[in-house]
């Protein structure tokens, strides 16, 4: 079924009887061409691209829980393709790009606004660094736009600019950035692989791989065994988990992240601002709350909350570049796990064992990955060799020195 | 999270800085023939343990000491705290 406005006016007309279920509940079967370990954002992305663009479409999804119950669901909704190094840039621009011509490419609304984003800096220092990553973002084909204290004033008069400790002295928009309603890019690309062929399975969880001889020929799940030429792991915070049932040891380490969101207020924040001298990044939803967020809490965590002094330190950068928010009153916290890579730097790659390929390590930045990844993890299925912008995402990439490490901070995935 | 400070009791977790897993304690031989593989394993390869693990805190708005803490990954739970000198003195360590 095609969604359009004669469509809502003639369900509207009708008494709203034509509206189907968006996608399928079937039972597996007892083998796949593909079988995608995940039913997150980028598995689902995954099969959708793998059906649409590669023409796969024997594909299984198979999600432990309900398809979007991961960290498709529990962001902050924000998309941008301001990064530096080559290994990155040209793939976030890249999937900037997909999400530009989302809704229409997968006839779902996902709600994709492009309100900007800026990222704030207080010193000169700072100013040259982004100087320096709005070039890069240009080499990428990437929008990127400087601006003054003063520019920014009369743009956004609510930030405190005279800071004793902060002063906010430009900041670096990318125009083309901006938010997204998260959850229905789960629901669009499922609908979108659904309609194409592809069987989302929920409620079925990976408990094992069949692996012979170096490799693999399917996995072993809650709902029996199911045969697959190619197995794709796409499980974000419980990457070394799943993997582990492969005996594989990941670059990977599992961290909480807090989210924030307040009370709805009436429109004040045009875009997301991020503070540059701490880490607090702020958007407003259309429902009118604030979004906010900040660092990890720092330590290995598996459970989906964190612990309050990071909820102090989130205020305060709040409070450092915008004192208003200090009247907003919180409406709700919720932590989500990352898989946090050595890098800070993501993972498309195969493994060692045939047959068997990995995604993850997207840190706190998988949800504007999300078009992106799924374009590329579906290019290394169908080819089996890597997307030409996802080169250097590799697992094996330490040991070559081919780190991207955006923030420089070495091998310390709390820091990234 | 309150850390149980072997030397100074109870301590908020926030006074501490978290580098890891304590496996990081076990540095290789950098004179092994397999010293290059060893030491990618030790830089960026890891268990993630969700359940039970051993990481080291460092007591940085303290007394300094870095402490190995065995704490679930998956409750927060904290179920014993030793100092790191102990632990990698009997694992064979003397510096």
């Amino acid at each position: 079924m095609r969604y359009s406005a004669l469509r809502i006016l003639k369900e509207g007309l009708t008494g709203n009887k034509g509206w189907k279920p968006v996608w399928r509940e079937p039972e597996p079967k007892a083998e796949y061409d593909v079988i995608i370990i995940g039913g997150g954002g980028h598995g689902l992305a995954t099969a959708y691209y793998l059906a649409k663009e590669y023409g796969i479409t024997n594909v299984a999804v198979l999600e432990k829980g309900w398809i979007g119950s991961g960290n498709v669901g529990r962001n902050t909704t924000i998309i941008r393709s301001n990064y530096l190094l080559p290994g990155n840039e040209p793939f976030y621009e890249l999937s900037l790009k997909l999400w530009e011509g989302l809704e229409q490419d997968f006839n779902y609304n996902a709600m994709i606004s492009q309100r900007s984003i800026l990222n704030l800096l207080h010193s000169d220092a700072q100013r040259d660094a982004f100087i320096r990553r709005g070039n890069a973002m240009f080499l990428a084909g990437a929008d990127a736009e400087y601006a003054s204290a003063e520019q920014l004033r009369a743009e956004l008069p609510f930030l405190d600019y005279d800071n004793a400790r902060f002063p906010i002295k430009g900041g670096l928009f990318q125009r083309r950035g901006g938010t997204v309603r998260h959850d229905a890019v789960a629901w669009g690309y499922a609908r979108g692989a659904d309609s194409r062929g592809v069987d989302i399975i929920q409620n079925c969880e990976v408990t094992g791989f069949d692996i012979e001889n170096g490799v693999c020929r399917g996995v072993e799940t809650s709902r029996g065994p199911i045969r697959g030429k190619k197995i794709a792991m796409c499980v974000a915070g419980s990457s070394s988990r799943v993997a582990a049932k492969a005996g594989m040891r990941l670059p990977i380490e599992s961290h909480v992240l807090q989210a924030f969101v307040t009370e709805g207020l009436k429109p004040v924040i045009p875009g997301v601002i991020t503070f540059g001298a701490g880490h607090f990044y702020v958007s407003q939803s259309d429902k009118g709350g604030l979004v906010f967020g900040g660092d990890l809490d720092g330590y290995n965590s598996y459970a989906s909350r964190g612990n309050l002094p990071v909820i102090e330190d989130v205020a305060e950068g709040g409070m450092a570049i915008m004192p208003i928010i200090g009247r907003a009153r919180l409406l709700r916290s919720w932590g989500g796990i990352m898989d946090m890579s050595m890098d800070g730097s993501p993972y498309i790659d195969k493994t060692h064992i045939d047959g068997l390929y990995f995604n993850g390590g997207w840190c706190y930045g998988g949800f504007k990955a999300t078009p992106g990844s799924g374009l590329c993890y579906a290019h290394l299925i169908a080819k089996d060799t890597p997307h030409p912008v996802a080169t250097e995402m590799r697992l094996d990439r330490f040991k070559r020195g081919g780190m991207i490490d955006e923030k420089g901070q070495g091998n310390q995935p709390n820091l990234h | 999270m309150i850390i149980n400070h072997p030397l100074l009791g109870p301590r908020d977790a926030a006074e501490f800085i978290y580098l890891g897993d304590a496996c990081l304690i076990d540095r290789p031989d950098w004179e092994a023939e397999d010293a290059a593989e060893k030491f990618h394993e030790y830089g960026y390869i890891r268990d993630n343990i969700a359940g039970s693990m051993q990481e080291l805190w460092y007591h940085e708005q303290g007394d300094r000491s870095w402490l190995v803490v065995t704490r679930d990954t998956v409750t927060h739970e904290i179920t014993d705290v030793e100092m790191a000198r102990d632990v990698a003195r009997a694992r064979g360590r003397s510096k």
